[in-house]
């Protein structure tokens, strides 16, 4: 979260200095964009309060808001410390890394269908996972977390060197074949090893649902620099992105090193979406509606679309975390049913109300 | 690098009767036109492209007949010829006419359906990733299916009902939401989108429900399968594809035309809206015939229009060379399935997923050294 706080305060102050600049006749008027972000963020606390506030256990606000700032260990202060909290920042965690992902690879393949998973990181996460239960005996979720993340950057680095590297000529649409390519020899081993033995399958497919309470509040710590530095290098290029969006041509002549903006990209998005799904299991529709959203309310350019999707996608992950939670109490929904069941209604209704956002 | 990567070329050819075939450019259309000596009839023949549909006959002849005599029972070509006329013994006869040739059948004409179910929607989305399965109607059918299997607890014949129930219901649900005015390509890719993610939320919802041998039935039912096929699947489906395949291909001159974006089309004689409405109906019909018969088989519907309009070099989709892979793609992987881990019998998606995967990667990998 750090990261992303110093990271933002460039750009906002960016921002005034264009508008400034701005023709006072602008075609299009969009909200003050600045203004947006502020409340979108007031949006996060709010939801980040709820994630903290409300549960199977029904805690009294009064309770909860005084452990928060006091661990007494009492059996509240166990609940918020030990439960909600991390579970509260895992869905932060991943959520950054999945809105944030989803952009990348919307503006890096120029794709308005591309999520993260087009580079291989689910299905990348997903084989080293089931290779990890069926081949070498781990069965605890605390287990997979490194074996996610390591499945998601090999993954990604194969996507790249073999849709973007070499002497044809690179486009955009290469990398989009080349992952779906990875992608389906990587679905083939998950689910033929899976097919193959019943065991491995049996936690495949909680693993596969997506959830913030398992894996990843223990092993947070280790996880989130990855996001953060994935989340620095986002910001660094997305100015690169925006010169890329006229055309390889129109970058390059504009400046910018096409090769080390889509290597840069690839590993941001690596770092990212690997610790979102190290984390949370595979989510596939935040990384994909998210950047959608914020396109249609920000506009084209990418450092704010990113910063947008940034606060957008854990919002909507950790809005789902609490529906989840509470719609069927005692029991509990997985966040990635509740996403995909609160985002796509959500998302329909503005695809076709909204003059969509271009890319 | 165009062809594989399926950018439509269709914007930049030249408007005119010429430029339906044409290649990218605004070049003269390739191969030998045919016509009468009134020039009421004409017609274009592509001499790569009957090259290729020839060549890809030949490979799935051989597939076919690998498939009839290899296996736990051998038999021999003579004998599986007798069979069929009719004329074999009785254990031929159970392993050749009951076994395996409905199996086959059924493969080649789901890999059809498939392949072309793929190529309409992705030149009509005018991307590469517009494949049935990823913008939801494969999902729809999907979701049927799962109902059927583990709330129902339904027998075959009622999964494969349920299939189409769900494949109808949802690329009806998914035409109307996109509706406005007209169905725009993106507007649909992203409601699609949605409904998908939805559907595939509540497949992953049901399976976390069910006992482990429900979701071991579900989930192979999920990754498609070939297994225990038999005449009564081959029958509704010949009929489907039958009225399909040639429905698709009448349209196949006003798809390549509709590339070229909706007013260029309407200036061309096209009725943009109806053409699209039949187009996405045959389209849908296709996609939840095969999964009905089949399980939603993964990768066909995105890799079989990519790597026929390779191997042809033809700038639109090329409907024939698509199904004739599609066909290929289904049978060589039903018989890498069968073969690989005997006796297990693997999931004919599981290996249409590698053996398209790999194909894939090393086209591209070829690409990519300069070749």
């Amino acid at each position: 979260m750090a990261a992303e706080q110093t990271v933002l305060v460039p750009q906002l102050s960016g921002h005034a200095d264009g508008r400034a600049r701005e023709p006072a006749d602008a075609p299009v008027w969009r909200p003050p964009r600045a203004a947006g972000l502020v409340l979108a963020f007031g949006l996060l606390a709010v939801v980040g309060m709820l994630s903290i506030a409300v549960g199977a256990n029904h805690l009294p606000l009064s309770d909860v808001w005084r452990v928060l700032w006091h661990d007494d260990r009492s059996e509240t202060a166990v609940i918020v410390h030990d439960l909600r909290v991390p579970r509260t920042l895992v869905g932060l965690v991943a959520g950054v890394g999945l809105g944030v992902g989803g952009a990348l690879a919307q503006a890096l393949t120029r794709n308005a269908l591309a999520d993260p998973g087009i580079l291989g990181v689910n299905l990348g996460a997903s084989a080293a996972v089931v290779a990890a239960v069926s081949f070498l005996g781990v069965t605890t979720p605390a287990g997979y977390v490194w074996f996610a993340m390591a499945g998601a950057a090999v993954a990604a680095s194969a996507v790249y060197v073999l849709g973007a590297t070499g002497r044809a000529a690179v486009a955009p649409e290469r990398l989009v074949v080349a992952g779906a390519a990875f992608s389906a020899v990587l679905g083939a081993f998950t689910y033929g090893v899976a097919f193959l033995d019943h065991q491995t399958f049996d936690r495949l497919r909680f693993w596969d649902v997506g959830s913030l309470a398992g894996a990843g509040s223990s092993q947070l710590g280790a996880l989130a620099p990855f996001a953060g530095v994935g989340l620095a290098v986002a910001f660094a290029i997305a100015g690169p992105l925006n010169a890329m969006a006229l055309g390889d041509d129109a970058g390059h002549g504009l400046g910018v090193g096409l090769v080390r903006t889509r290597a840069l990209g690839v590993l941001a998005i690596a770092l990212l979406c690997g610790t979102a799904t190290a984390a949370a299991g595979p989510i596939t529709f935040v990384g994909l509606a998210v950047p959608h959203v914020a396109r249609t309310i920000c506009g084209p350019d990418q450092r704010w679309v990113i910063a947008y999707s940034a606060v957008l996608a854990p919002v909507l992950l950790l809005a789902a975390d609490v529906l989840g939670r509470v719609v069927i109490a005692p029991a509990e929904l997985e966040v990635g049913v509740v996403t995909a069941f609160v985002g796509a209604p959500v998302f329909i209704v503005l695809c076709r109300r909204a003059r969509l956002g271009r890319l | 690098m165009a062809s594989v990567a399926g950018l439509p070329a269709g914007g930049t050819a030249r408007v005119g009767p010429a430029a339906v075939g044409a290649a990218a450019g605004g070049l003269a259309p390739r191969g030998w036109v045919l016509r009468d000596r009134a020039d009421r009839l004409s017609l274009r023949v592509d001499g790569r492209s009957v090259a290729v549909c020839g060549a890809l006959l030949a490979v799935l002849a051989a597939v076919c007949v690998a498939t009839m005599i290899t296996g736990e029972y051998a038999v021999s070509p003579r004998e599986v010829f007798d069979s069929l006329r009719g004329q074999g013994s009785a254990g031929t006869d159970f392993v050749v006419v009951t076994l395996r040739l409905p199996r086959l059948l059924t493969g080649l004409m789901v890999g059809a359906a498939l392949a072309v179910s793929g190529a309409i929607f992705q030149t009509m989305t005018a991307n590469p990733l517009g494949s049935p399965d990823i913008i939801g109607f494969t999902a729809g059918s999907a979701t049927g299916a799962v109902v059927v299997i583990l709330v129902l607890h339904g027998t075959v014949y009622e999964t494969s009902l349920g299939a189409v129930a769900g494949g109808v219901v949802t690329a009806v649900a998914i035409y109307l939401l996109s509706f406005r005015r007209g169905v725009a390509g993106p507007r649909l890719i992203l409601v699609g989108i949605g409904a998908a993610a939805m559907l595939t939320a509540l497949n992953s919802y049901l399976i976390t429900r069910a006992t482990l041998g429900d979701a071991i039935t579900a989930q192979t039912w999920l990754l498609g399968s070939l297994n225990r096929r038999g005449w009564d699947e081959v029958r509704p489906l010949a009929v489907a594809v039958a009225v399909l395949l040639p429905a698709a291909a009448c349209y196949g001159r006003r798809m390549s035309m509709l590339t070229m974006g909706g007013d260029t089309a309407k200036a061309l004689g096209v009725p943009v809206e109806r053409s699209r409405l039949a187009l996405l109906a045959v389209g849908a019909a296709l996609a939840s015939c095969a999964t009905a018969a089949a399980g939603p088989i993964g990768f066909v519907a995105l890799a079989a229009p990519q790597l026929a309009r390779h191997l042809a070099r033809s700038p639109g989709a090329a409907l024939l060379p698509t199904a004739l892979l599609g066909a290929l793609l289904v049978a060589s992987s039903d018989l890498a399935a069968q073969r690989a881990f005997a006796p297990t019998q693997l999931p004919v998606g599981v290996a249409t997923n590698a053996v398209g995967g790999i194909y894939l990667v090393w086209l591209l990998s070829r690409q990519r050294r300069g070749l």
